[in-house]
């Protein structure tokens, strides 16, 4: 057991667009550093008189050395994070949740499907299987925003699909996209996965999380090869605020990510 | 200690304990001042019992009961003098442990850099005077939700680590207690420093006391008590008994964690969503809810700011916000949500009841809510030959 304790100071190396609500942010300690962070778990980020907010890790490693961050401007202290220049200061606290469990992933084929801002904690993931492939099977990336001016790391697509299986869908088409258009779970069925070799982590708005859970275990995945990233109001992290419960689980302690198996009844209960 | 203390004060008093009278009382307020303690109790003020530190017993409220209803509180003078002949106030000891507002850290920019430094502040050495059952029962669920896991809260820790824990046994529940359906009372269980049974019979007044502690063992020797008689025991473990035997409410006998999960679909959240204000008294008043929201603010000159914490309710719609909106946004799931975490999801979250029978938040209910009521009514729905889906 660890006390609560208050944030750490962290330098701002560095924070560029994503798209136009949403930037990505690198952060580096000022002093002393937080335990190292694993994909899918997260941090509360402290902008200054502002207040704190829960943020996935994005990248375990940016290109300072740092944890990157990728915040979707929807309130006061998102759009905070989104006034941060290089050299300025955070309050960071975690690593806090569970993170994806990729002991479980490990030898199978990995699916990774991600709705909008989704994508984000699910990069760590990407970049985890890219970089140990003998760990793991095949990767698939499907990957779905609202219009194609909404898809995020899209520089980094091309990258991915040097070794993995990347599909990418819009809810609605702009100009120049010629790629999908429809919601990300039309994607599975030109990817067909193997439901016995398959280990699907799923991150996006609650009701796309629920129709990719549902069509991949109608496909023959069992439950808890499906694994979810559930998003609660959060103000400590630490379990004793109240405000992440859903039904029997604290998200801050029992999730974000969590089995399926576990979710899907939960998941059905209107307004719970 | 003193020196002539003819109890052998490193060991907790044996199940026999002391008796003493009212000018034991007297010296205990005054023996946990000279030992640093700030001592809390009963007394009465602005028509309630309310919890406030004393300065002498002599402020305990000797001669007033409590009248107990559905959304009703009324002080009721005693003919017999007791002090402790009264059921849980609008308080619990809450306020003092888990306070309403308490600042947490505060962050300054010193040349450029942030500089955040953890409050602290020593908290005051509480002796809380006239704990009930249930209610030590209740800092007992708070102690696991807020130091159990894998982060314990510093400022609670704190205050908790140092408070000493005197208990009255209760032998005059009100019409809303229920704390043996609960399982909590009228007879204390484990975690007391020292624990007291009142008796009074037609000339005498007496206390009954056990040590828990080597602390409470220390404290008690240096009282004027003597070994207590089989005449009080006897008395004092009949009070409690027939105490037990005048609950004035219950919960209907069954799994009631299993109930919970078995009516999430029933009509009577409607019907109880059609009487709630949602005003939250309810989780204020409840000696275990610990929700917190926080608050962050700055000062003029934007370089000093502040993150305190506050109690927060399920009630409010705010508590559930995500994306534009709020989770819970209908009364009736924000109910739901409520009792289902106090009688069911508390298990799952932190193994054991959220609800300890105390009966405040009947009592505290503006509009007079009942909880044993509501769970006796969902337990009637599963036997009215509802589908009952598998809480599986
Ligand atoms: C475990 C976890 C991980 C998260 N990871 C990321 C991430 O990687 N990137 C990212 O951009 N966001 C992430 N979020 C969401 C992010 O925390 C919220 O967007 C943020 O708290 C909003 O705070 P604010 O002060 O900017 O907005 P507020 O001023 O608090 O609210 C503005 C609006 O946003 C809504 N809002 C409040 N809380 C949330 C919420 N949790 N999610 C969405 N809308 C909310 C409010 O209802 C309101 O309409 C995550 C949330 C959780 C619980
Ligand atoms: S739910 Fe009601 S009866 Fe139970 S502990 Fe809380 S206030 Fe007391
Ligand atoms: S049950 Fe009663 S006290 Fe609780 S929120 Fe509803 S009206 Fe208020």
């Amino acid at each position: 057991m660890s006390t609560v304790a208050p944030p750490l100071p962290y330098h701002v190396a560095g924070t560029w667009e994503e798209t136009d609500d949403t930037r990505s942010i690198e952060l580096v300690p000022a002093g002393a550093e937080l335990p190292p962070f694993a994909p899918g778990q997260f941090a509360m980020i402290y902008a200054f008189g502002v207040g704190e907010v829960p943020i996935s890790v994005s990248s375990l490693r940016g290109a300072h050395g740092g944890l990157v961050y990728t915040v979707r401007a929807v309130g006061a202290v998102s759009s905070a994070l989104h006034r941060l220049r290089p050299g300025d200061t955070v309050g960071l606290r975690g690593p806090y949740g569970t993170g994806w469990d990729l002991d479980a992933a490990a030898g199978h084929d990995v699916l990774v499907v991600a709705g909008g801002i989704g994508l984000a904690p699910l990069r760590p993931v990407i970049q985890e299987v890219l970089g140990r492939p003998d760990a793991y099977g095949r990767l698939a990336v499907l990957a779905g925003a609202r219009t194609p001016a909404d898809l995020i790391y899209r520089d980094q697509f091309a990258g991915w699909g040097e070794s993995a299986w990347v599909a990418v869908t819009v809810d609605r088409s702009g100009p120049r996209w010629r790629g999908a258009v429809g919601v990300v779970t039309a994607l599975l069925d030109d990817l067909d996965p193997h439901p016995g070799r398959t280990h699907a982590l799923v991150c996006g708005p609650e009701v796309m999380m629920r129709h990719t859970a549902r069509d991949l275990v109608a496909r023959g995945l069992a439950p808890h090869r499906v694994q979810v990233s559930l998003e609660r109001n959060m103000r400590c992290g630490t379990g004793h605020c109240g405000h992440c419960q859903l039904g029997p689980l604290l998200l801050c302690r029992d999730g974000p990510v969590v089995g399926y198996d576990r979710a899907a009844r939960l998941l059905l209960v209107r307004e719970m | 200690m003193r020196a002539d203390a003819d109890v052998d004060a490193s060991r907790p008093s044996g199940p026999d304990g002391l008796v003493m009278g009212k000018d034991g009382l007297a010296a205990l307020v005054d023996v946990l001042i000279r030992r640093g303690f700030t001592p809390v109790g009963p007394t009465v003020r602005e028509g309630a019992i309310v919890l406030a530190e004393l300065g002498s017993a002599d402020e305990l409220p000797y001669g007033w009961g409590v009248e107990l209803e559905a959304g009703r509180y009324r002080l009721r003078e005693r003919a017999d003098g007791a002090a402790f002949a009264h059921a849980a106030g609008p308080q619990s000891w809450k306020p003092f442990l888990h306070p309403p507002r308490v600042r947490e850290w505060t962050a300054d920019r010193v040349a450029g850099e942030l500089v955040v430094t953890a409050e602290r502040v020593a908290p005051p050495r509480y002796a809380f005077l006239g704990v009930r059952p249930c209610d030590l029962r209740a800092i007992a669920v708070q102690d696991r939700v807020l130091t159990g896991g894998a982060y314990r809260d510093p400022g609670y820790a704190g205050r908790r680590s140092g408070a000493l824990l005197i208990v009255v046994e209760c032998t005059e529940p009100g019409a809303t207690c229920f704390c043996v359906s609960m399982g909590t009372g009228p007879a204390t269980g484990p975690g007391y420093d020292l624990v007291m049974t009142e008796v009074v019979d037609a000339d005498r007044h007496r206390f009954w006391v056990r040590s828990g502690s080597r602390e409470g063992a220390e404290i008690l020797a240096e009282l004027p008590a003597r070994p207590a008689d089989p005449e009080t025991r006897r008395t004092a473990r009949a009070g409690v008994a027939a105490a037990a035997d005048r609950m004035g409410r219950s919960m209907p006998e069954t799994d009631l964690r299993e109930l919970m999960a078995r009516t999430l679909d029933a009509p009577r959240w409607d019907d109880v969503a059609g009487r709630c204000l949602t005003c939250g008294n309810c989780t204020m008043v409840c000696p275990t809810c610990f929700c917190t929201t926080t608050e962050d603010v700055t000062d003029l000159t934007g370089d000093h700011a502040e993150r305190w914490s506050l109690w927060d309710s399920c009630f409010d719609l705010d508590f559930s916000n995500l994306h534009g909106g709020p989770v819970r946004a209908s009364a009736r799931s924000r109910y739901r949500q409520w009792l289902t975490h106090k009688l069911g999801t508390w298990y799952d979250q932190f193994g054991s009841s959220g609800c300890v029978g105390c009966g405040r938040c009947i009592v505290w209910c503006p509009v007079g809510i009942d909880i044993t009521e509501e769970a006796a009514a969902l337990h009637d729905w599963t036997r009215s030959g509802q589908p009952t889906p598998e809480p599986s």
